[in-house]
Order: C-alpha cells, then sequence, then structure tokens
C-alpha cells in the first residue's frame, strides 16, 4: 500500500504538466499519471503529440515541434521532483477525503486531485470508420501524411486543425479538398489565407461527407451539399478528420459536474470544481480557448489553487 | 541473450527477414511520427526481454519502397514477420501490455 499523496495530476498535455512543475516546486511531490501510448491525442503530452510545428506557443520565434515542446515540459517537471506513471486512470472514487484513484489493480490515495485529461479527436460516426482508420481513414495528418505522396485526399473540418492539416498535407498530395460543412472557416485569418492562396487546396463549402468507402483500403467518400442536399462520389486515397474534439469525461460521470457537451464545470477564473480539492486544467474544462498557452496558464491555477487549498484544509 | 533494434533498409531488408530463424517484429517508423517515438522505448525493453522474436526497425524516409511494397498506410506500423512472410500488421501506438498480448502467438 503506497503513501497518501499531496496532489496527484491525472493527464499529462500542457495543462497537466505545468501544474507539475508549479506544484512539485511548491514542494508537494506530485504524482503524475500520464496515460498510455496511442496514435490518438489521448496519450501522454496530449494533443500536441500529433503535430509537427507549434507556432503560436508564446518563447519559441521559429516555432518548435509539438512533441519536443511536450518533452520540455516533461523534463522540466521530472527536473523538480514530479513522479510519472505511465497508465491510464481506471477509475475513480471523490467521495471522501483523501481521494482514490485506481490504475487498474493499484490503487492511490491523495487529498487533492488535478484532472487535466484533455480531448481527443472527434469522429465522424459514419459505417466504415473503424475499420478504415489507419487504411486510409486518419486523424492525424503528420503521422500518415507521408503516405500520400502524388495522391488526391481529403480534410474534413474548418478549424485552425483542419486547415493546418491541409496545408501540411499539400507537401505530399498532388490535391487536398478541404470538406467544411458552412461557408465559411472558424480557422485563424492567417490559416485561412495560407489555404486560400496554396493551389494544391481546393475548399468545398457547405459540403458534409455522407458516406466513407472502401474495402480494404478507403477508395473514396460520399459527399453531400448541405444547401441542396445534392449527393456526389469523391474518389480519394486519404481522408483526414478534423472537425474538433471532446472532452475526455468518461472516467468523471457521477464524480463531477459536466457540462451538456461532456466537459468539466469549473468556477470561473478558476480550476475549482464542485468537489473541493478537486481542480481541473486545460482542455478538459474549456470548450472556447483551447489554446495550449490556455492549457498551460490554467495548469498553473490548478497547482496554486491546489496548494493554498491544502494549506487551508491540512489533511 | 536477446540483442537490440537492427535497422534495415532496401538492401538489408529480404536477408534479414528472409533468414531469420525466430519471428521479426519489424517497426515502420519516422522521425516526424510522435506515436513512433511513443513505442520506441517500449520497443527496445521488448528486444531485451524476449527470447523468441527479434526487433527491426525500419525508416520510411529512407526506405519508401519497402513501405510501399508492405502497403503502409500511417505510422507506426509493427509487421510480425514469420518464415520470411507477414503474419500480422498492427497499426499504431499501443501500450506495452496490448502490444505483448497482440504478438503473444508468436513469442
Amino acid at each position: 500500500m503506497n503513501d497518501t499523496r499531496d496532489v496527484i495530476i491525472i493527464g499529462s498535455g500542457p495543462a497537466g504538466l505545468t501544474a507539475a512543475i508549479y506544484t512539485a516546486r511548491a514542494n508537494m511531490a506530485p504524482l503524475v499519471i500520464e496515460g498510455e501510448p496511442s496514435s490518438t491525442s489521448d496519450q501522454p503530452g496530449g494533443q500536441l503529440m500529433l503535430t509537427t510545428d507549434v507556432e503560436n506557443f508564446p518563447g519559441f520565434p521559429e516555432g518548435i515541434m509539438g512533441p519536443e515542446l511536450m518533452s520540455n515540459f516533461r523534463s522540466q517537471a521530472s527536473r523538480f521532483g514530479a513522479e510519472f506513471i505511465t497508465a491510464k486512470v481506471t477509475s475513480v472514487d471523490f467521495s471522501e477525503r483523501p481521494f482514490t484513484i485506481e490504475v487498474g489493480e493499484t490503487s492511490y490515495k491523495s487529498h487533492t486531485v488535478i484532472v487535466s485529461t484533455g480531448a481527443q479527436s472527434l469522429m465522424l460516426g459514419l459505417p466504415n470508420e473503424d475499420r478504415l482508420i489507419g487504411h486510409g481513414l486518419s486523424t492525424c495528418a503528420t503521422c500518415d501524411g507521408f503516405f500520400f505522396r502524388d495522391q488526391e485526399i481529403a480534410v474534413v473540418g474548418g478549424g485552425d486543425s483542419a486547415v493546418e492539416e491541409a496545408t501540411f498535407l499539400t507537401k505530399f498530395a498532388s490535391k487536398v479538398y478541404l470538406v467544411h460543412r458552412r461557408d465559411e472557416l472558424r480557422a485563424s485569418k492567417i490559416m485561412c489565407q495560407r489555404a486560400f492562396d496554396n493551389p494544391k487546396i481546393e475548399i468545398l463549402w457547405n459540403t458534409q461527407v455522407a458516406e466513407i468507402q472502401g474495402e480494404g483500403k478507403l477508395s473514396g467518400v460520399i459527399l453531400k451539399d448541405t444547401l441542396t442536399e445534392a449527393t456526389r462520389s469523391l474518389p480519394v486515397d486519404g481522408l483526414f478528420i478534423a472537425i474538433g474534439h471532446r472532452p475526455n469525461t468518461d472516467l468523471f460521470k457521477g464524480h463531477l459536474e459536466l457540462k451538456e457537451n461532456g466537459y468539466l464545470v469549473t468556477e470561473p477564473s478558476s480550476s475549482l470544481t464542485k468537489v473541493p480539492g478537486v481542480f481541473a486544467c486545460g482542455d478538459v474544462q474549456d470548450d472556447y480557448y483551447r489554446q495550449a498557452i490556455t492549457a498551460a496558464g490554467s495548469g498553473c491555477m490548478a497547482a496554486i489553487d491546489a496548494e493554498r487549498w491544502l494549506e487551508e484544509h491540512p489533511s | 541473450m536477446a540483442e537490440g533494434i537492427t535497422d534495415l533498409d532496401m538492401n538489408s531488408f529480404d536477408e534479414t527477414i528472409g533468414s531469420s530463424d525466430t519471428p521479426v517484429l519489424v517497426d515502420f517508423w519516422a522521425e516526424w511520427c510522435g506515436p513512433c517515438k511513443m513505442i520506441a522505448p517500449i520497443l527496445e525493453e521488448i528486444a531485451v526481454e524476449q527470447e523468441n522474436i527479434k526487433i527491426a526497425k525500419v525508416n520510411v524516409d529512407d526506405s519508401p519502397d519497402l513501405a510501399r511494397r508492405y502497403e503502409i498506410m500511417s505510422i507506426p506500423a509493427l509487421i510480425v514477420f514469420e518464415n520470411g512472410e507477414p503474419a500480422k500488421k498492427l497499426i499504431g501506438a499501443k501500450p506495452k501490455g496490448a502490444l505483448l498480448e497482440e504478438i503473444g502467438e508468436f513469442l
């Protein structure tokens, strides 16, 4: 049986790791349950593990590779004494202090918990998706783009991720269709301009993917016009889904308050959840900003909230 | 004693795979692939711990023909070769336990 910790941090993206740095420096000896390797964004390091250049995180005038940035975060946390377990939390019990966190067969107890489990890619929810993932269907342009050299592919989505992926993919593909269901992109102005200026990108406005087709591998999609309902087929060798994320909050149903869209509820301008002693930071509780820097900022807030709370509520 | 991981390319691949007396797990990877880096230490552990399977790596930037030959469309891709032929293909990063379970029949 292991000792009761002062703080356990669930999740290791920018929010969790910033919380780890701050709580470590506050002598709280954080234990970070960082998740398990996977090819989705639900893994140690979080969403930035699946991207290449991060250009908008302050402090890097030339940009920095996502995995490298997260590796730096982790080293920094480690330097100040944060401990890591490379596993996924399987269940939690916040009904009494100290709180219980189960990782498979092992139970951990902690006086405070910081939840920073982030979000993972949304899928279209169409038949054939599970079967064709990795066989032409992808949620990670940087992982799979390479294999579509000189081929025609499509990217579904209209935000920064979709536009960034489409632009990245033009390095390999002969043509990239950007399929968006409205007539206006959500992406930042600079990203939109890059897409408009790129001769390999063709934006299909007011269009949705109605069907994903292929036997052993993806052969094409059926597109539907959202205004006229007309359908047409588009043969493509690759389809990248970049329509957004859903928060990783399944673990907390019944334990913490969730919004209708699944995001964790925290008190405005703080990381406080409805359970005293449990704090949340990063994308898991942010459905509005969702940036690495805002996640990191909220991780710092969670650490300070946890430290102060522990001082006021000694075990 | 179990060995480390062998790097293979177009020149060494067929020979090494063809002449191996045990199954070979080939890891198709690239420098720019985050999930590939995640599983690298796991594969290193398996290489040391497991006697009955060899681990090898193919960098898809250096050897795109090999990637094409085995229809790799997403990395990391792990292919287990038995008697010189692909016997099982796994796509995507996985934790060590899940990986060992998937290749259990070859160990």
